[in-house]
């Protein structure tokens, strides 16, 4: 009797585990857009894990016949004027821009939320420590920082990530001390205090764990924005060097050929890089709509 | 023997923009070994500021400002915070007023419980997780296999008030300090809450110390009553002799204000409202409500003075003649 009340216990846990996901899933794609996003993200986060098969040629091989072709069968997106292949390229380049724009706000984001998460629950000199900090980084413009930074340490791949890293730590860092100071003021925090854990555990295992939802919100905004700087910087040839092939620095060499009619040149790479940032922005406001209701509403 | 707890001039003061907060007046208070004590007042006399600084959790800008607070004849405020995080949790455990809120809502509830036999007792992870199961048992939490593994959305607020009490209870404190424990419950829950921590109380030996502004949960579970108005501490009496004799004005009042439905009894509410705390005049603070005010009140703080036999009041118009009865 006892296990067969256990087993329909089980039974009616599973349904209403698989009810809330639902409900999830349909709250994400009730919105035509944010589905639409939501699959340009997915397609274009395969297409470049699976560049080396997708694409239909090598995209750093040159043929001086093949130089400047115009769009066609064999060329989907034509050829650039060493006669690679444009498609090849665009597809190899994202796996460059997603990578580093990822490695950087993945930086950008640990760091950001430690130290916001220590500021807003310590506060005092500590809190007066971070924020200055942060204050200090927020004072330059942003793009301008980022040159400055890669300009100084050399351009190399790691350093693009590491200029993008630093002046996306504030993002994180004031809005975890934001959240943290709201915790820490909460019951559970205090409940926590009053069995005697420390506070590094407070704060990482207890309070942490409460103020994801706009951590993630945040980070899939700043993915797009972090796309964009990588591809801003590689178009004033302070990013990803050639001939890696990257969407600003391709749209760059691109928008030399606009007059003399080679159109796809800048096009494609330039689209790419419009697509992507576009859809991790929307599929941002629909993960806060969904994650954040609060912000519901607020552009 | 030596009281468990002893608080001796106990003050605690916070830093306004405005001027300092004494929230907590040099209160002094003995909790007995296994005795239940009722910490009565209207909201803001500092009755949770006392229980938080026992615990030594007072946040900036609070700050204890002097005072004494002896536990097992440990005094706790010269304990480095290593020693004191020993205490909390493991010798005196706090049950918080809202226990949905007062739970993570991140964290399964067992894991909450679970960690403090780690924290505490060393337990491994698997045997910390079969005591969870256990303590849930113990507090009357059907299919406790289950119920530890969800989340406080999906308790009910009085099953959520029982894995707060197992959590308190789990490593067999020496000292409970309830907060309202019963105040966000309906009343057929809260009684049974009140048995049941009663009962636990009376297993493990341990005190409590019951914070409430329901007379009726005090004349029915404590041993012994502290009052507190406007963070000072106006009378202490056993249970008996309160709801007897109540020698104080403002406790006269309170006992006063408890409607009765069983006698002609018209009910009295206490005029004015609880005076504000923020760098108050010298004296007595009830002295703006109080209908025998004398001139002495509001320029000397009384003190705390024996009356009869376990029965203390701090008032300068109380002679042991002063007191009757407050409802013949």
């Amino acid at each position: 009797m006892r296990e067969t009340s256990a087993m329909a216990e089980a039974v009616v846990l599973r349904r209403e585990r698989a009810r809330r996901a639902r409900l999830l899933w349909r709250r994400l794609t009730k919105d035509r857009l944010s589905l639409a996003a939501g699959g340009a993200i997915v397609a274009i986060m395969l297409a470049a894990l699976a560049a080396p098969w997708l694409a239909p040629y090598d995209p750093d091989a040159t043929s001086a016949s093949d130089a400047l072709q115009r769009v066609s069968l064999r060329h989907w997106m034509g050829t650039d004027v060493y006669g690679r292949d444009l498609l090849s390229r665009v597809i190899h380049a994202a796996r460059v821009d997603l990578l580093v724009a990822l490695t950087a706000t993945a930086v950008a984001l640990t760091w950001g939320a430690f130290l916001g998460a220590v500021a807003g629950y310590r506060g005092g000199w500590m809190d007066q420590l971070v924020m200055r900090l942060v204050d200090t980084i927020m004072a330059f413009p942003a793009f301008i920082l980022t040159m400055g930074i890669t300009a100084t340490l050399g351009n190399s791949t790691l350093n693009v990530v590491v200029a993008i890293a630093i002046t996306h730590v504030p993002i994180y860092a004031r809005l975890l001390r934001g959240e943290m100071l709201k915790a820490r003021e909460m019951e559970y925090a205090e409940a926590a205090r009053t069995v005697g854990n420390r506070p590094a555990r407070i704060v990482f295992f207890h309070l942490l764990p409460n103020c994801v939802p706009p951590l993630i919100v945040q980070a899939t905004l700043a993915m797009g924005f972090a796309i964009l700087t990588v591809a801003a910087l590689s178009f004033i040839g302070l990013g990803i060097q050639p001939p890696q092939s990257e969407w600003g620095y391709m749209t760059a060499e691109g928008a030399g050929y606009i007059v003399s009619g080679e159109w796809w040149l800048f096009l494609f790479p330039g689209v790419a890089i419009m697509v992507t940032v576009l859809a991790f922005n929307l599929i941002g406001d629909a993960l806060r709509d969904v994650l954040d209701p609060r912000m519901r509403g607020v552009r | 023997m030596t009281p468990l707890l002893e608080i001796r001039d106990l003050a605690v003061h916070f830093a306004a923009d405005e001027g300092r907060v004494e929230a907590v007046d040099g209160i002094s208070l003995t909790v007995r070994r296994g005795e239940i004590l009722g910490l009565v007042g209207e909201s803001g006399s500092g009755k949770s500021v006392t229980a938080l600084a026992v615990l030594r959790l007072i946040r900036p800008p609070g700050r204890i400002v002097r005072g004494s607070i002896r536990f097992d004849g440990r005094e706790l405020l010269d304990l480095s915070e290593e020693a004191m995080r020993h205490v909390r949790g493991s010798q005196i455990a706090m049950i918080f007023q809202s226990p949905r809120t007062a739970l993570n809502p991140v964290l399964p509830v067992g894991r909450q419980i679970a960690r403090l036999f780690e924290l505490h007792r060393g337990c491994s992870g698997h045997e910390a997780w079969q005591r969870t199961l256990e303590i849930l048992r113990l507090v009357g939490i059907p299919e406790p296999e289950r119920r530890a593994s969800q989340y406080a959305h999906q308790l009910s607020g009085g099953m959520c008030q029982r894995v707060m009490i197992a959590m308190a209870v789990a490593t067999e404190p020496r000292l409970l300090l309830a907060d309202e424990p019963t105040t966000g419950l309906d009343v057929s829950i809260a009684a049974q809450i009140l048995d049941l921590l009663r009962e636990l109380g009376r297993r493990t030996g341990a005190s409590m110390v019951l914070i409430t502004h329901d007379l009726g949960v005090v004349a029915g579970v404590c041993d012994r009553v502290a009052v507190m108005h406007a963070g000072q501490l106006v009378e202490c009496s056993d249970v008996h002799g309160l709801f007897k004799h109540p020698a104080h004005p403002y406790t006269r009042a309170l006992v006063r204000s408890i409607p009765r439905v069983d006698r002609e009894v018209t009910m009295e509410p206490i005029p004015g409202a609880v005076p504000s705390v923020l760098e108050p005049p010298p004296g007595c603070r009830y002295a703006d409500r109080c209908p025998w005010v004398i001139d002495r009140c509001r320029e000397v703080k009384p003190e705390l003075l024996p009356l009869e036999h376990d029965h203390e009041v701090a008032c300068h118009a109380v002679e042991p003649s002063n007191v009757v009865p407050a409802r013949s």
